[in-house]
């Protein structure tokens, strides 16, 4: 029963999507790769406790994903917030948290954004970028900086680190992508050996779509009956981008260093909500991100290592909204961040390790506004962890000491009236524990509790007339327990197996709230009033195939489960009120699928991502309900050789079936669209 | 333990988890083929509240304003010849609309055989037959505010007028009042008025217009403009004070007209102009979120925010008598009901019964609440309403002359 059972899953499998070659050993090459230039200090295969959902090598390369925010869909217990196009905000959700509480690590080191909290995913290209990680809780290895300890969930970016095959000095790659929204979308990279440790890779990208698409509204009555329906075209939704990226990597036995400067700016419509009477808005959004960022770790002895992260960033934003029947507003913002860390770890016992990090990082936001604060904010980070390893026992703990400095002065007509100054200080912890019962096979147990906050940001504190600057911070805590499961074959059908599940508890207190100050949608300001319970289920499975004919088939299934529950106020509890109703836009049930195939030079990709009904409010009544909705995505790539040159075709159909759907009320989502990419290498 | 104990219970394991792991790529498969169905428009079913009443008015609508960007404006209908409460009435009688009734509802008023609201983000005013609220049109008025009714015409005033610089060099937009013919539903004039102006009353042959200044806070206007209807023209502007909302005139030809202040040093307030002393007769220090006048009873409710202390004051819940010109009954509410309202939102009181309806908008988001007071403050009933259950309008026979 149990083999047919297996085996009619394979069979739906196969008819169901395409086959790909085994992208899970291509990752881990990578990974190794990569370990055997840095730290492989220790004896174990990674240093972290619980490891990583990962999307990664060629298997984030076959995915129909353009940024970032596209290719973190497909991990379980993530929802992605996305305002719809290719310039539309996209942010991730972890474990209905709440976008604020997820940190983005780039290269290793966070991108920060103390204005409004939230990394626009949306705006990362993975043109660049080798491998997507996510963690929950945080990245379970000691050896870090202060700041991989103080988010509740965080996503690692590793940007392509160049590797030369025998006798080559240089790799130069030319991509070019078009498809629908009239996107052009053309990148060059250069990767030069400068000697035999250090390289350079120059990269670069511009991105233009005008952002266009039709979408269907339609309403029937709860008899079936066609209540309205009409289709339009989603306008002001055009994105013109542009980024540049360089980066010196070099490495040696005991050391590893690199250093990188990232440019990007951009110009977009903010294509807002579909509403009655209003089919277009005319607001518009200037970006300028320009950081440079150090990275060095050198290990001085069997027992010592050390690491040290230098950061400066600069942001620009500026926000029109030129619609006169509106509140004219054309608002600019610029923000300054300098960063320093260093964490020191030491080797106590060959099975014991303790760590030391300290970060400093300041913040400034100037601003357009009038009365405008122009607030600065020390952060200094103090994080100790130990890790303790006993037969299959994994452990660890951590401690982050938080002091956050505050000032700003209150200004009235222009001049200074007065300067505050407001102080911070939290500890917050984390455990986790992994335990390998058997060693000859590899089935782990794993838990961790963790509990952090998020600083209100300047925006949620100190914009004018909204902020709040008696706000506290949000807490997160979590707990989780699980397992995971691995199999791995030389011969057979069945290449590798892995399975993994995860049950967990978090809650979310003083969530920080927008609500209106007073009669009439005037004006807002910023609350601590919410409370969240989240209990979740996330499971995970990977299956690899070897079919006849040379023929690779590798799977994906992620799906999660996910109560998470308003508490905020326990009076709101009759009919239609919100207390323990599903947060808003939550599914109970999302799941997504990636099946690819290869053959040959042939690789067929299928993906698939469904979310369950949701309510879009914590009242969770039928005026309130949202449809489930899927999207499946196929591509087909094709690799040839002409010479030194290798290229690569691809076309993607997305939204195969051309679902109309929101992801976000009245803001429609694209249907049916294509893309084509042509890429080099030489 | 010794690990051959330990092997049969592994490989137990081992084998449950294989199944596991085709269970859940069964699953996934399964949610492929139960996707997405087309959206449904929910209409509820009208809720049995209390026992008939047979007075003059029959009803009243009251407009949910809900949030921006929602599109979720909706009217409810309260019958008290049947005593049966109706949410999504607009919903449930214009099949068809798209898009509904429209983005962020601002105002409601009947005149004639028309009920009016006023849709602000969807810069439209809806028109609908008031007993059947069958839609009969729509009036294009950008960011429109508030509504009144004057001999053949309605008066809606605008935020989006041309666009102006403020002395202190910022861009905005001069407020209008638009005059629309109430039988053909078209703009026939506009006067120009002050900065984002709010309510508007008309006594005489004049409209008295509430400015309130609200998107440039460093410089909130503090006047109400004077139109004359038969020139409509603007014939003067009376200081009173910053940030003006509501104008409401009695039947002494007072103007009641409250004023939210600027949520720092200078609170809400109320401030009575006398049309005839042209004048103001009196400063109520009366803090103010929305008002009902009702012959010469003005029914305030507030929760007002400070952003000294960044927090809310407690609500208050409190009669003037215009006549007196003072708060006769500081709390209206007798039973501690007030303790279970977050955000008193809205207020009407029924001409006839004089029972007292108050709305709970709490966190703005999910669906609000109407109480139902009668008049010694104790709750008759209280009900479930759509989001931001805001503005009512009574209808019957000259219930809206006041």
């Amino acid at each position: 029963m149990r083999r047919r059972l297996t085996l009619w899953a394979f069979i739906v499998l196969c008819v169901v999507g395409g086959l790909a070659q085994d992208a899970d050993t291509a990752h881990i090459d990578s990974m190794h790769f990569e370990l055997r230039h840095v730290t492989v200090y220790g004896q174990r295969p990674y240093a972290e406790v619980i490891p990583a959902q990962r999307l990664g090598g060629k298997q984030l390369e076959v995915l129909s994903s353009h940024s970032v925010a596209d290719a973190i869909r497909y991990f379980s217990g993530v929802q992605l917030k996305d305002y719809g196009g290719v310039g539309g905000l996209k942010t991730v959700d972890i474990r209905s948290m709440g976008s604020n509480h997820m940190g983005v690590f780039y290269d290793g080191i966070q991108l920060g954004n103390a204005q409004n909290g939230q990394v626009d995913l949306g705006k990362f290209s993975l043109d660049n970028i080798e491998e997507v990680a996510l963690y929950n809780g945080q990245k379970s290895d000691i050896f870090q900086s202060a700041r991989d300890f103080g988010s509740a969930g965080s996503i690692y970016l590793r940007t392509r680190y160049p590797k030369f095959a025998t006798g080559k000095r240089d790799n130069v790659n030319v991509t070019m992508r078009t498809g629908s929204f009239c996107l052009a979308n053309p990148s060059v990279r250069w990767e030069h050996k400068l000697s035999p440790n250090v390289s350079l890779s120059l990269n670069s990208e511009y991105t233009y779509a005008s952002g266009q698409y039709h979408f269907r509204y339609r309403r029937v009555f709860s008899d079936g009956t066609l209540a309205w329906d009409t289709t339009a075209v989603r306008k002001n939704g055009d994105l013109h981008a542009f980024r540049a990226e360089g980066g010196v990597f070099g490495a040696s036995n005991d050391t590893r260093w690199n250093a990188k400067v990232y440019y990007y700016d951009s110009e977009r419509g903010i294509p807002g909500a579909i509403v009655n009477n209003v089919w277009k808005r005319a607001q518009r959004q200037w970006d300028r991100n320009f950081f440079t960022q150090g990275s060095w770790q050198h290990r001085v002895s069997d027992r010592y290592s050390t690491m040290a992260n230098v950061k400066y960033a600069r942001d620009y934003l500026r926000y029109l909204n030129p619609d006169t029947t509106l509140l004219l507003v054309d608002n600019e913002f610029w923000q300054d961040e300098i960063y320093v860390s260093t964490a020191n770890k030491l080797t106590i016992l060959p099975d014991w390790e303790a760590n030391l990090s300290v970060d400093y990082q300041w913040n400034y936001l100037n601003a357009t506004l009038v009365n405008f604060v122009y607030p600065t904010r020390h952060t200094l980070l103090t994080a100790v962890a130990t890790a303790y390893t006993w037969r299959g026992l994994k452990m660890q703990a951590s401690g982050l000491y938080t002091m956050v400095n505050d000032r700003h002065s209150s200004r009235q007509a222009g001049t200074t009236v007065q300067h505050h100054s407001n102080h911070l200080h939290r500890l917050t912890p984390a455990v986790f524990v992994s335990w390998q019962p058997w060693q000859q096979h590899d089935l782990n147990v794993r838990a961790f509790y963790k509990r952090i906050f998020r600083m209100p940001t300047f925006n949620d504190l100190y914009y004018t007339d909204i902020g709040n600057a008696n706000l506290r911070p949000e807490y997160a805590t979590q707990y989780n327990i699980g397992a995971q499961w691995q199999w791995k074959s030389e011969r057979g059908l069945v290449s590798a197996v892995r399975l993994s599940a995860d049950a967990y508890y978090n809650r979310i207190d003083d969530k920080i709230i927008a609500i209106p100050t007073g009669s009439g949608q005037y004006r807002w300001t910023m609350m601590n009033i919410g409370q969240v319970r989240i209990r979740g289920i996330d499971v995970s499975t990977r299956l690899s195939l070897r079919l006849p004919a040379g023929v690779a088939l590798d799977g994906t299934l992620n799906y999660t489960y996910q109560r998470a529950q308003d508490y905020s106020n326990p009076e709101d509890d009759h009919y239609g009120g919100s207390y323990k109703g599903q947060i808003a836009y939550i599914p109970w049930h999302s799941g997504s699928a990636i099946v690819n195939a290869a053959w040959r030079q042939l690789t067929l990709n299928y993906s698939f991502i469904y979310v369950g009904e949701r309510y879009h409010t914590s009242a969770n009544i039928p005026v309130n309900h949202e449809q489930p909705w899927c999207t499946h995505d196929l591509s087909a790539s094709y690799a040839f050789s002409w010479g030194a040159v290798n290229g690569k075709a691809t076309a993607e159909v997305n939204n195969l079936l051309n679902q109309q759907y929101d992801v976000i009320l009245n803001f429609p989502m694209p249907g049916r669209n294509y893309r084509l990419t042509l890429k080099f290498d030489f | 333990m010794n690990p051959k104990s330990q092997e049969p219970a592994a490989k137990r394991l081992i084998a449950r988890l294989r199944l596991a792991h085709c269970c859940v790529w069964c699953m996934v498969l399964l949610l492929l083929a139960g996707c997405r169905n087309d959206e449904p428009l929910y209409i509820p079913d009208a809720v049995p509240v209390t026992m008939p009443e047979y007075t003059s008015v029959k009803g009243f609508y009251l407009l949910n304003e809900a949030n921006m960007n929602s599109n979720k404006a909706s009217i409810d209908f309260y019958n008290y010849e049947t005593g049966k409460y109706y949410n999504y009435i607009y919903r449930a009688q214009n099949y068809g609309v798209v898009m509904e009734l429209g983005d962020v509802g601002n105002d409601i008023g009947i005149y004639g055989s028309k009920l009016w609201a006023v849709i602000n983000c969807s810069n439209k005013v809806e028109v609908m037959d008031k007993n059947t609220v069958v839609r009969l049109g729509q009036v294009d008025i950008p960011n429109c505010r508030y509504i009144k009714f004057h001999e053949g015409y309605a008066y809606v005033t605008s935020y989006a007028g041309p666009v102006a610089t403020v002395f202190d060099g910022t861009q905005s937009q001069i407020g209008y009042v638009a005059k629309v013919d109430t039988a053909t539903l078209q703009v026939v004039d506009r006067c120009l008025v002050g900065y984002q102006p709010d309510e508007l009353e008309i006594v005489g042959n004049r409209i008295f217009v509430a400015n309130s200044g609200g998107y440039n806070p460093n410089n909130y206007e503090n006047t109400v403009s004077v139109i004359d209807i038969s020139t409509f023209k603007e014939v003067e502007r009376i200081p009173i004070a910053i940030n003006l909302q509501y104008v409401k005139a009695d039947r002494r030809g007072v103007l009641w007209i409250s004023s939210r202040g600027d949520y720092y040093t200078a609170g809400s307030n109320i401030y009575a102009y006398d049309t005839r002393k042209q004048r103001v007769v009196a400063k109520l220090d009366c803090p103010v979120g929305n008002m009902w006048l009702d012959g010469d009873s003005l029914y305030v409710i507030s929760s007002e925010f400070s952003k000294v202390s960044d927090t809310y004051r407690t609500a208050t819940y409190q009669i003037i008598n215009t006549r007196e010109m003072r708060v006769v009954n500081e709390h209206f509410i007798t039973d501690g009901t007030e303790q279970a309202i977050v955000q008193p939102y809205g207020i009407a009181v029924n001409p006839i019964t004089k029972d007292i309806m108050v709305t709970d908008a709490k966190n703005y988001v999910t669906p609000g609440r109407l109480y139902c007071f009668g008049p010694d403050g104790r709750r008759k009933w209280d009900l479930l309403t759509g989001d931001i259950p805001a503005h009512f309008v009574f209808l019957g026979e000259n219930v809206n002359e006041q």
